[in-house]
């Protein structure tokens, strides 16, 4: 794999304004995406894991400034994304695509998917005039559809067809970075695994990038170069596949990998039950965030906020945000409860 | 087939009616939930899973229909039943949970009054002793401070405890049968983890058999003794959960497990099914699964194949299983060390 650093996001932050009072004064902030920073290099697949409101999906919007990012910077192949004017920034969006999980709501219905593709590609001016209509061909096989199928509406296809049109309508312009939001999460297992393994082809054929956001870590583990793991705004954790598969260090992190249901039903395994439920990103816990949920949490959790760092029985991109970490490891630090 | 079943199903068959056509959304359905024992019913969209579920209890509307088979609980076809004995069997005897338990939660009643409501009616309790039993039902499903949330309403709820509440309601009659439609699939895999402990606890508990309809052959595995594998409005195979995940036989169980992304194991490629479910018009008059098996021969696809014993407890609905398999005599359907 190259190493050069394709998009680079530092100290980004996501804040929704919570409008309210008699003057409609901001009077609090939804801190969706607090403080992250991650590098992304070229031909890899990195995935962003968490569960819902952790950021993950926020994150991919901020990137390509569906939402206006609060602070921070972003960095894409040397360009400032953040500092592009509209007209700059639509044709910058040529190499940046994005793929949503809702292949239902992410298609114009009154659009027949040759116009679709069309459209993209007008806009973008990837592809002269009279050679679209042989484009449009190509991307349909590709993504393993009849060229013939251009010609229908989106739902005259069913949801995995649909995942596959959201797919060439990305591919159509060329990009070098696709963000996929949950694209294969709203299939059933047999439809995701054509999706997965068509993604994973096209990766290699046309050296694309993905950062690929997903809650299922099953599809993390196989299409992953890279995991970053976030909490309620925040990564806890992030390193190379497999050492986050293999030697997992952040407490949140092995809660989330023990709770996942394992099929085969004679794997014993000890389950890690997190008590309570996610806090609320308005007024996230102080100190560690995970602190609330944490069978280690201690006084020093509550207070001091932890920062990413790497500690020498880990691998060198391997980085944990926690106090203890170290004595977790050690076995010199017990559960609270 | 066990001797001590709580339920059966026979060919069960559900359509649906439009403009003249006929879906055919249960087309035969037939499986066992032992006493006591969890059963598993797992397929993909549209394979008549929740369909089946529905039926059993009768809560098919219009345009949908019960047009044939048997449901027999303790002895009894309920499909004889009428309206009124039903009503005395739901939330009872048998109670339902359902996946998105926003929708299924009424908005504008309290906790306690909807926890109430089935002891009103199945057990004719009143207002007060009705709220201290549904104090106690909900600290049974892990609620924190049970006497503040029985005044809350849905809203305030986040999506783990609106599940536990819909648990909690199920529950409140001690009912013999659980029927779970995708009890976990809208929550986060923490909060899954602690419904599905919850589940098996209170199964422990009250000596309840459960029917756990589900898309996740993770959560078959880890919570279920016997499972139905259905494919376009049948069961494909039926096996207990073990031998199931051992020496899966039907194609479409093995493509399923092939295509599988797991979290617990480095897998290099993932093998899928080819193809998409067919459509109830291109739907093959013979086996259902014909036109996406890499098996299929001319004989599949016009001849049904029936549901066979192949061993105790166990059924398949294959005609590789038979004596008239005209295909490939070597054919092996799943090699173990593949997978493992």
């Amino acid at each position: 794999m190259s190493q050069k650093e394709l998009l680079k996001v530092e100290n980004l932050k996501q804040y929704f304004p919570i409008k309210g009072g008699v003057f409609g004064r901001t009077i609090n902030n939804v801190k969706a995406v607090d403080n992250i920073s991650f590098t992304v290099y070229e031909g890899e697949t990195v995935s962003i894991v968490g569960e819902s409101g952790c950021g993950k999906s926020t994150t991919g919007r901020s990137i390509l400034r569906l939402d206006e990012p609060t602070e921070g910077n972003v960095q894409f192949d040397g360009v400032d994304l953040l500092s592009l004017n509209k007209r700059k920034l639509r044709q910058k969006r040529k190499d940046l695509q994005i793929i949503f999980q809702d292949p239902y709501a992410s298609l114009n219905p009154r659009q027949t998917v040759s116009q679709m593709l069309n459209e993209a590609m007008e806009i973008q001016n990837v592809v002269p005039k009279n050679e679209r209509r042989k484009r449009i061909a190509e991307l349909m096989e590709l993504v393993g559809l009849q060229p013939y199928q251009a010609d229908r509406f989106p739902h005259e296809f069913s949801g995995g067809q649909r995942q596959r049109i959201g797919i060439a309508r990305a591919l159509s312009v060329d990009p070098k970075l696709i963000i996929a939001d949950e694209a294969v999460s709203a299939l059933d297992v047999s439809i995701q695994a054509q999706i997965l393994n068509l993604m994973k082809r096209f990766q290699r054929e046309l050296n694309l990038t993905y950062l690929f956001i997903s809650h299922d870590l099953g599809v993390v583990r196989h299409i992953s170069d890279r995991i970053i793991v976030m909490y309620l705004g925040k990564i806890v954790e992030i390193g190379d596949k497999k050492s986050i598969f293999e030697n997992v260090q952040h407490p949140y992190t092995k809660a989330l990998l023990s709770a996942i249901p394992v099929p085969d039903p004679e794997k014993k395994k000890e389950r890690i039950i997190l008590k309570g439920d996610v806090p609320s990103p308005i007024n996230p816990p102080t100190g560690c965030r995970f602190h609330t949920r944490c069978p280690f949490a201690t006084d020093k959790c509550r207070k001091e906020e932890p920062v990413l760092r790497n500690l020498d029985y880990m691998e060198e991109n391997h980085q944990v945000a926690c106090h203890y970490v170290k004595q977790i490891h050690d076995g010199e630090h017990k559960q609270v409860y | 087939m066990q001797s001590e079943s709580i339920l059966k199903v026979k060919d069960l068959k559900t359509s649906f009616f439009d403009e003249g056509n006929e879906i055919k959304a249960v087309d035969g359905v037939t499986f066992d939930v032992p006493q006591g024992k969890t059963l598993g019913i797992v397929g993909e969209s549209g394979s008549g899973k929740s369909i089946s579920a529905l039926s059993i209890l009768q809560l098919i509307d219009e345009p949908g229909k019960i047009i044939g088979g048997e449901v027999i609980f303790k002895g009894k076809n309920l499909l004889e039943n009428s309206d009124k004995e039903m009503r005395k069997i739901r939330g009872n005897q048998i109670s339902m949970i359902f996946q998105e338990p926003m929708t299924s939660l009424n908005p504008t009643q309290t906790v306690g009054q909807q926890i109430r409501e089935a002891y009103k009616t199945h057990q004719g309790i009143g207002k007060k002793e009705g709220n201290k039993k549904a104090i106690e039902m909900l600290k049974t499903v892990g609620i924190p401070s049970p006497e503040r949330r029985i005044d809350q309403y849905p809203f305030e709820l986040s999506g783990g405890m609106r599940q536990r509440v819909m648990i909690a309601m199920a529950l409140a009659c001690k009912p013999e049968l659980l029927i779970a439609d995708e009890p976990t699939t809208a929550l986060d895999v923490t909060i899954q983890a602690q419904i599905i402990e919850l589940i098996k606890e209170l199964q422990k508990d009250l000596g309840m058999s459960v029917i756990m309809i589900t898309h996740d052959l993770g959560v078959i595995a880890e919570t279920c003794d016997y499972v139905a594998v259905m494919y376009g409005g049948k069961v494909v195979e039926y096996r207990d959960v073990i031998t199931l995940f051992k020496d899966p036989k039907h194609p479409y169980t093995v493509g399923l497990l092939n295509s599988l992304p797991r979290h617990d194991i480095e897998q290099e490629e993932l093998i899928p099914i080819k193809g998409t479910v067919p459509s109830p018009d291109e739907m093959p008059a013979g086996c259902r699964f014909a036109s996406r098996c890499p098996f299929a021969t001319e004989h599949c696809f016009v001849n049904l194949p029936e549901l066979i014993d192949i061993e105790e407890n166990g059924q398949i609905r294959c005609w590789i299983y038979t004596d008239e398999w005209d295909g490939d005599q070597e054919v092996k359907v799943y090699e173990p060390e593949r997978t493992s």
